[in-house]
């Protein structure tokens, strides 16, 4: 199961016939796993990971942190989940340190993006601080590099 | 005017060009082309090995290092080995540091072969041994393992090949081309045959980390056959170091003196950058290997799975990258079925013939390349047999 989980967080593109071949399962197994691990929500989704900066399409993404009042009994949940349901949040992360939680919000324009910490984050009841952190270039996410890497020159070699 | 026909060396002469450059060639102007022909990794060196040659150059550490290689190098290399194949060789006057292991295999031959002497080299196999050994008026005797003997060399085939004039014999395993290799009771079969004799044995162990499911085995390991063995190892395919162009040869003392004298004259010592970078690679790259390896493993089995689908008869690989279908049941020989593969499908895969005798029927196809072109190839091969 964590060799299918490993395949599949590297290429979730392959197919259940080529995993199974890989770890030396039959692709009926792979499947009836891998639809197990979705109802599990081991597997939370399969994305694509795109780089906007290349496109036509206006796009920003920035880091939040935010000091919150945690609450007892609940911790930081319950605000952590009045944040995660906005749309325009992609990530939530609880923190040590010297802030709480990192949140990370994509939008439009800078604007859009101050305006939703503006008005929606910063207005949460316990939250009692934020700093907004502009993504100004990506350079690698998810273990893949943006920039495209030079290639070696071809050559021929007999080994 | 020179004739050069007339001045160059006989023997350069008469080593055969080899065939295969054909593919690459060909290859190279085909939109959409798939190689899986060239044996090399297709990771690069990790980043912590690349930083540690980069960082040797700030520092100005750019002249020639003792001729048997940094120190530090030799010892992290005796420390390794240990830790990995359970060998004992010490950091001074049992290690030498070379230009790839090829430079090693080179030297070996150099130190040890008379004109006339006889070297003992299983086939299908890598196809450097026997024009080395040539070089120096040796003969190369070259022995055919069988699918059937999953292409391991027998102590009958060792027994029947050796003369008075065999001087030493060649272990290539874990094997390019076959990914064929030698367990313990495998080398305990052969050192029956070779105790009591002077035979040497040039133990190829490149791969020695790209094994799937049991740890190579050096012949170094088996009872009293380590006075006649020399290990040769390097870089480039267990940390994807191809083009640092370092390995190293670990053998007895007055084997690896005479080894370190023609170095000195021929090479002076290896490269610099290359041999800091190595040393980090052998102190914190383990974990590098184990990942690289793990990699491997899914592609071989899907690459062979994907063979035994589509109907061609394909041995399990236990070691290095390379699967080795048979391609007898198209008809077609090993060299029609790649250059027809080649053309019709734009998939480049090596005849086996090209690895010498043993190797008519079968094909080549290294895994070292992503899990997207294997797939692809095996969608083009599987209309390409159905075409024929």
């Amino acid at each position: 199961m964590l060799k299918l989980l490993q395949l599949l967080e590297e290429d979730c593109t392959l197919t259940n016939d080529q995993l199974a071949a890989m770890v030396g399962m039959t692709a009926q197994e792979v499947e009836a796993q891998r639809r197990q691990m979705e109802e599990d929500r081991l597997i939370l989704g399969y994305k694509a990971i795109v780089d906007w900066d290349r496109t036509q399409r206006e796009a920003v993404t920035a880091l939040i942190e935010v000091k919150v009042t945690p609450h007892r009994g609940e911790g930081f949940g319950r605000v952590a989940q009045r944040i995660y349901q906005y749309d325009e949040v992609e990530s939530v992360y609880l923190m040590s340190g010297a802030y709480d939680l990192t949140v990370i919000i994509s939008g439009r324009t800078l604007k859009e993006v101050a305006q939703f910490v503006a008005e929606k984050l910063a207005t949460i009841e316990d939250v009692t601080g934020t700093a907004t952190h502009f993504i100004l270039k990506k350079y690698k996410e998810k273990h893949l590099i943006f920039e495209k890497q030079e290639e070696q020159e071809e050559r021929f070699v007999f080994e | 005017m020179i004739d050069y026909e007339k001045i160059l060396c006989g023997r350069v002469r008469d080593i055969h060009p080899s065939g295969i450059r054909k593919y690459f060639d060909l290859l190279q102007g085909m939109e959409g082309g798939i190689s899986l022909g060239i044996g090399e990794p297709d990771f690069q060196t990790p980043w912590h090995i690349r930083d540690a040659g980069i960082y040797s150059l700030e520092k100005g550490f750019t002249k020639y290092t003792p001729n048997a290689g940094l120190s530090d190098l030799r010892g992290a290399i005796s420390a390794y080995l240990k830790r990995r194949f359970d060998l004992d060789y010490a950091p001074n006057g049992q290690i030498l540091v070379t230009v790839g292991g090829s430079e090693g295999l080179d030297l070996a031959f150099r130190c040890l072969l008379e004109p006339g002497d006889e070297v003992i080299v299983p086939a299908p196999s890598f196809v450097c041994y026997g024009p080395l050994v040539s070089m120096l008026h040796g003969t190369p005797v070259m022995v055919e393992t069988r699918a059937e003997d999953e292409f391991r060399l027998t102590a009958d085939q060792l027994r029947a090949a050796i003369t008075p004039r065999t001087r030493a014999v060649v272990l290539p395993f874990p094997n390019n081309p076959t990914g064929g290799v030698m367990g313990r009771e495998d080398l305990e079969a052969l050192a029956e045959v070779l105790r009591g004799t002077d035979i040497m044995v040039i133990s190829d162990e490149i791969y020695a980390e790209l094994t799937y499911g049991q740890r190579h085995v050096s012949m170094a390991n088996i009872p009293d056959m380590k006075e006649r063995v020399i290990v040769i190892n390097g870089f480039s395919k267990a940390y994807s170091m191809t083009g640092w162009r370092l390995g190293y040869a670990c053998g007895p003392k007055p084997v690896i003196a005479a080894m370190t004298k023609l170095h000195q004259y021929a090479i002076m010592s290896a490269p610099t950058t290359s041999q800091y970078a190595a040393i980090e690679a052998m102190n914190s790259g383990d974990g590098d290997i184990e990942a690289m390896r793990e990699e491997y493993d899914g592609r071989r089995r899907f690459l062979v799975d994907g063979f035994r689908k589509l109907g061609l008869d394909c041995f399990e690989p236990r070691g290095a990258f390379y699967t080795f279908p048979c391609i007898r049941s198209t008809g077609l020989t090993s060299e029609e079925f790649c250059d027809r593969f080649l053309a019709a499908e734009r998939v480049a895969v090596i005849p086996g013939s090209a690895f010498g005798p043993g190797g008519e029927g079968y094909v080549r196809a290294c895994y070292a390349a992503s899990m997207h072109d294997l797939a692809e190839a095996l969608a083009r091969l599987e209309r390409f047999l159905k075409s024929i």
